[in-house]
């Protein structure tokens, strides 16, 4: 089955192009059918290799073709199959199937349907190109794919500016973040001799390069994460993401393309462990960006838009956990989230669905009553999100929190603590300004109504998952997930250089646990209690919050502070270079044509035509030339 | 007869356009033998191209199906041809992109002295592959010069209201850099050996680079470098490509930025660095200097342009920074690289300057102010230029990207004996790649996404003929993107051995 590793992405590839070459003259509607049932034979391909790897196939490569050698330079399409690729492959083609099929009854009546789902399949294509990657280049082939798909699915209605616009944004950020890629892969190149994970994790391992050459790729690299998982500074394309259709920014902006860059560095984790300080800049922004994303979530009015702050923040806690030396838990943490992040963007979407494409909760109120389902599934998944036990996000967040503190990250231990009562709040207050409450728009709650079950099953199967997917890491830190992933992402405990646990500490565990659990119980206390007593006022909330509410609910003003410092300087700088082109240069060549024309239209009286005018050029080259090497045989000339 | 066709496919290739003239010039007046004709002979010559292509021997590095008979044997001028790995793509590039040329002209775009338009064609023609497989100085600057009349003819008769600006500015430029070659050229003949041995054939002068000094060497590259920096074009040179672009009919704007730009970064290549590699030596800095900044400063002058072709022609300007960035690291990547830059921009740019004329002849704007809405009224035309655009900003998995990567793989490696090396330059290079995004994405967001006006609501999407020019394209595009290896494999000896080939003779020189 390992051997056919390459099916995977055939199938969505070859739905791709039936679809984008038939789609819109002949299959029209079929064309969802079709996109999800490739999706859904990787997902069956996929389980097949998860299934050998954990009976003992640990590390595979699977060549495909050579993709190009020049020289000392040589990169094949191959795939890398191991443990963590495994997990991704299963995580994202399980669910990718499953937003395929909601997907199905979400864009039933858009008239780009058959675009969608050719879109939709070469994502997912790109993105286990992406995953299955042994080397840095073809990596980043998947890595600039899923770009391309996000920006031609966030610009999906290109009518309206707004979509079009935060496409090309998405695309621009990415492609700064992409700038780092390329120089941390070229570096590595350079240090290594290769690109090929493990040849370079194998001289990492045993011949180490000096700490700053490692440093400068991991930072490179790392420029590269920030842009595709949307961390600070270059965050701020992904919430205006949303200007795309709600399944996109489940599949794309919440499970999968943006967990890129936690699994770069996870896959990097010998580069980073051996790089020193680095990682602990990558901690760092995580945890900065969490609690920086959390708190302007606190305001948001539109559904999609807390959802993707949330996942800005919910991405900064997996950078926290790689920062702290704690890759499985980010990957745990990604798994998890791709779960629940999943739901709690299909349950907004089942919303947005039911009551015709509206997004503001201002509107909204009450409409538990109209969409049961919906409903109960989004309560599971923010409990998720708040990280309640038993639920999936209870486990991965609190093993990040606990790896924070005991590796020696009590800063940022208080930092995640602190968010994760941010998150509570701002879960419990979109799901109770959406469904509790009473309704605030009559008109939108009666023609409110449940979502077709090609929708709501894939979240229930969402929600099973948001419950359970959390007990691969049971017992913490010693479950399967960690059995798993572990040869793969410590090398440091291969080599002795870590203490292997001889098993759960659980008075720590529990300690932290209460910890953390109490100030998320604390976060969606004071969220009912400011949202639960009857009708929430926004104006009052916000005379009370003063100033510090403006500033959140402007975003803390970075888009306006890009714009000014960067976009406007940029065009001027173009501006100015334009008019520096039109008059400077082109303006001294005009000058010395003309000064030629002059010159030349004493001597045309003795020529005629273009013809007579070509030999004069000539005679007056001729003349050059013996100018020039009588100049250069006399000595003249010469240096 | 066939085996005696065969030993001289390159001479078949210069013969076919010329012979084409003659049916050609018997129906001049009937519009639409005329037409015919035309494509029957870019045809017959891409076939023969194709031919060609199939009769190298991949992995070879020196130069094969050579030809070569005494022309002017009193100067030691020999009408030689052959082509090796830097070359023998570059060739069916060109016949392709002037069956493309040609045929979309015979639509209906060239609506007067279609005759004389497709005799300039077919001469363009015998230039253009002429360019490409001379091994002879004199034969190869007959050849550069012979490209320039019919583009001066094809811009100055069937262009846009400019044109004869445009047609002045682009021959006096590019006049003045061959006049300044032609001066090298006599200068290197007369240096070659004493008086009844000289030679300006390539090969005999690879062979006797130790007549070359130094100083000899500083002069000439400069020279030759002006007439190819000026082809490119390289910064600060380049002022005559927008004007000479904006006025071209299409067709001349996709030969002209398909073709006739290579043969600047084909003669660096081909006879420059290996004949005076102690001359690029000594220009180096400024050669590296300058490409950088015309990757940058194309891309940000693009960024700014109201003009949809305009932006395109400054987009070349960074393209070709990379190719020339690409010569002058001097180590293969690079090298490669920049060669299937050129072959990657040849496919790219044609295409993009199709269908701005496609779009042009519907609209008959050409504003990006002016556009705005097209995707939904146009899906085929919006899928076709989407690719093209996205492979021009260097996307993985389409062409663009391989020579640009390279490219920068070997301006990474660079490693100058002082002054500023691979790690300064290389970052500073991979900029051009976001601003590339920021040009294009922005030029095709204002173009085809939006409202689309009414006034261009009844407008048709790609008439079959149109699907026809861009089809072979897009396949290209898609696989150079996918399969770069059997073109490297093709190239990377040749560029291996024009190197070695540099350091060689400048050891020998300096020795």
């Amino acid at each position: 089955m390992i051997q056919d590793a390459w099916l995977i992405p055939a199938f969505p590839l070859a739905a791709f192009f039936v679809n984008v070459l038939l789609g819109r003259r002949w299959l029209k509607h079929w064309t969802g059918p079709i996109a999800a049932l490739a999706v859904g034979a990787s997902a069956v391909v996929a389980i097949g290799i998860f299934l050998e790897v954990r009976a003992g196939a640990e590390r595979t490569i699977v060549p495909l073709y050579e993709f190009m050698t020049v020289g000392d330079f040589s990169v094949n399409v191959a795939a890398l199959i191991d443990p963590l690729s495994t997990a991704m492959l299963l995580v994202v083609t399980v669910v990718s199937f499953l937003i395929h099929v909601y997907a199905i009854g979400y864009m039933a009546h858009d008239h780009g349907f058959w675009r969608f789902f050719s879109w939709f399949p070469l994502f997912v294509f790109a993105m286990l190109i992406l995953v299955m990657a042994d080397n840095y280049l073809v990596m980043f082939v998947g890595w600039e794919g899923v770009g391309l798909c996000s920006y031609l699915l966030i610009g999906f209605w290109f009518e309206r500016p707004e979509p079009a616009g935060a496409a090309k944004k998405a695309f621009v950020m990415n492609r700064i973040g992409d700038w780092g890629f390329t120089i941390g892969m070229i570096t590595t190149f350079l240090v290594f001799g290769s690109m090929n994970f493990l040849d370079v994790f194998d001289r990492v391992a045993k011949d180490p390069p000096a700490q700053g050459v490692l440093s400068l790729i991991g930072l490179a690299f790392f420029l590269g994460a920030t842009g595709k998982s949307a961390q600070l500074p270059l965050y701020s394309w992904l919430p205006d993401a949303m200007e795309g259709p709600t399944p996109v920014s489940a599949l794309i902006h919440a499970a999968t393309m943006v967990t890129a860059g936690v699994y770069l560095i996870a896959r990097s984790t010998p580069i980073y462990e051996a790089a020193g300080p680095v990682l602990a800049g990558v901690g760092g922004v995580g945890a900065l960006t969490a609690i920086f994303a959390a708190t302007i979530a606190l305001v948001q009015f539109d559904i999609k838009r807390v959802m993707a702050y949330s996942t800005v923040s919910q991405l900064g806690y997996m950078f926290l956990a790689l920062g702290v030396g704690a890759p499985i838990a980010a990957m745990f943490h990604l798994i998890t989230h791709a779960f629940f992040k999943a739901l709690l963007f299909l349950g907004s979407g089942s919303v947005i669905h039911g009551i015709g494409d509206v997004q503001d909760m201002r509107r909204m109120g009450g409409l538990r009553s109209k969409m049961p389902l919906t409903y109960w599934t989004m309560v599971i998944a923010g409990g998720a999100l708040a990280a309640l036990p038993p639920l999936a996000g209870f486990w991965s967040k609190d093993e990040i929190l606990g790896s924070a503190f005991t590796n020696g990250y009590p800063v940022l231990w208080v930092v995640g603590v602190f968010t994760g009562g941010l998150t509570a709040f701002y879960v419990t207050r979109a799901i109770w300004l959406t469904f509790h409450g009473q309704p605030r728009d009559r008109h939108l709650f009666e023609h409110a109504h449940e979502s077709p079950r090609v929708m709501t099953v894939p979240l229930l199967v969402l929600a099973a998952g948001s419950v359970l997917v959390g007990f691969i890491g049971f017992p913490p830190d010693h479950g399967f997930l960690h059995a798993f992933l572990g040869p793969v992402v410590e090398a440091g405990a291969a080599k002795g250089l870590r203490p292997i646990d001889t098993g759960t500490n659980w008075p720590q565990f529990l300690i932290f646990a209460a910890i953390s659990t109490g100030v998320g119980i604390g976060g969606i206390l004071l969220g009912l209690s400011m949202y639960a007593r009857g009708r929430p006022d926004p104006a009052a909330v916000s005379r009370a919050a003063g100033p510090y509410y403006d500033v959140l609910t402007n975003k803390y003003y970075v888009d306006e502070m890009y714009d000014r410092r960067f976009v406007e300087v940029a065009k001027a700088v173009a501006g100015a270079a334009w008019a520096f082109d039109i008059h400077i240069i082109d303006g001294l060549v005009n000058r010395l044509g003309w000064a030629v024309k002059l010159g030349g239209s004493g001597l045309r009286r003795a020529q005629t035509g273009i013809v007579g005018n070509y030999a004069l050029s000539v005679v007056a080259g001729l003349l050059l030339i013996m100018a020039v090497y009588g100049g250069y045989a006399t000595g003249w000339l010469r240096r | 007869m066939a085996a005696s066709l065969m030993d001289h496919l390159l001479t078949l290739l210069v013969v076919i356009p010329v012979a084409g003239l003659i049916p050609l010039v018997v129906f001049f007046r009937d519009a639409r033998a005329v037409k015919q004709v035309a494509i029957v002979t870019t045809f017959i010559e891409l076939v023969v191209s194709l031919v060609m292509l199939a009769q190298f021997h991949v992995g070879e590095a020196g130069f094969q199906l050579t030809e070569s008979a005494a022309w002017l044997p009193s100067f030691g001028i020999r009408y030689e041809l052959g082509v090796d790995g830097i070359s023998v793509l570059l060739i069916p590039m060109t016949t392709l992109l002037t069956f493309i040329s040609v045929l979309y002209s015979s639509g209906g775009a060239i609506k007067e002295r279609i005759g004389e338009f497709m005799a300039a064609f077919l001469l363009l023609e015998v230039g253009m592959v002429g360019v490409f497989m001379a091994l002879d100085l004199f034969l190869f600057y007959v050849f550069f010069e012979l490209m320039l009349v019919p583009m001066y003819l094809i811009i100055g008769i069937w262009g846009g209201p400019r044109r004869v600006y445009a047609t002045l500015k682009f021959v006096l430029f590019t006049l003045a850099g061959s006049l300044l070659m032609l001066v090298g050229i006599i200068a290197v003949y007369l240096q070659s050996g004493e008086a009844g041995d000289r030679t300006l054939s390539l090969p005999e002068l690879l062979t006797r680079s130790d007549r070359f000094p130094p100083d000899f060497q500083f002069w000439v590259f400069l020279a030759f470098g002006l007439a190819f920096a000026i082809k490119m074009p390289m910064f600060p040179f380049h002022t005559w490509l927008p004007d000479a672009h904006v006025e071209a009919p299409t067709a001349g704007s996709i030969v002209l930025a398909g073709v006739l730009l290579k043969a600047g970064g084909y003669g660096f290549l081909r006879f420059a660095v290996p004949l005076f590699p102690i001359g690029t030596q000594a220009w180096l800095p400024i050669l590296i200097l300058l490409s950088v900044v015309a990757i940058l400063y194309g891309a940000v002058v693009s960024v700014v342009q109201k003009d949809l072709k305009k932006l395109v022609a400054y987009s070349s300007v960074a393209h070709m920074g990379f190719v020339t960035l690409g010569i002058f690291v001097l180590n293969q990547q690079g090298g490669v690289g920049a060669v299937l830059q050129m072959l990657n921009h040849g496919f790219v740019t044609g295409a993009l300057f199709l269908f701005v004329g496609i779009q042009y002849e519907k609209t008959h704007r050409r504003q990006i102010a002016d556009l705005g809405g097209l995707a939904n009224q146009w899906p085929l035309y919006t899928a076709f230029f989407g690719v093209f655009t996205l492979a021009s900003l260097g996307l993985p998995g389409l062409n663009g990207f391989v020579g640009e990567f390279l490219v920068l793989l070997g301006t990474f490696k660079f490693n100058p004996v002082g002054g500023p090396g691979g790690l300064f330059w290389g970052p500073l290079a991979a900029l051009g790649v976001i601003l590339a995004a920021v040009y294009l994405l922005w030029m095709f967001q204002r173009v085809m996404f939006g409202t689309l006006r009414e006034a261009y609501r009844a407008l048709p999407d790609l008439s079959p003929l149109e699907v026809a020019c861009a089809v072979p394209l897009l396949v290209l595009t898609v696989l150079l993107g996918v399969f770069p290896q059997p073109a490297i494999a093709i190239i990377a000896p040749s560029v291996q051995r024009a190197l070695a080939i540099a350091t060689h003779a400048s050891a020998v020189v300096l020795k």
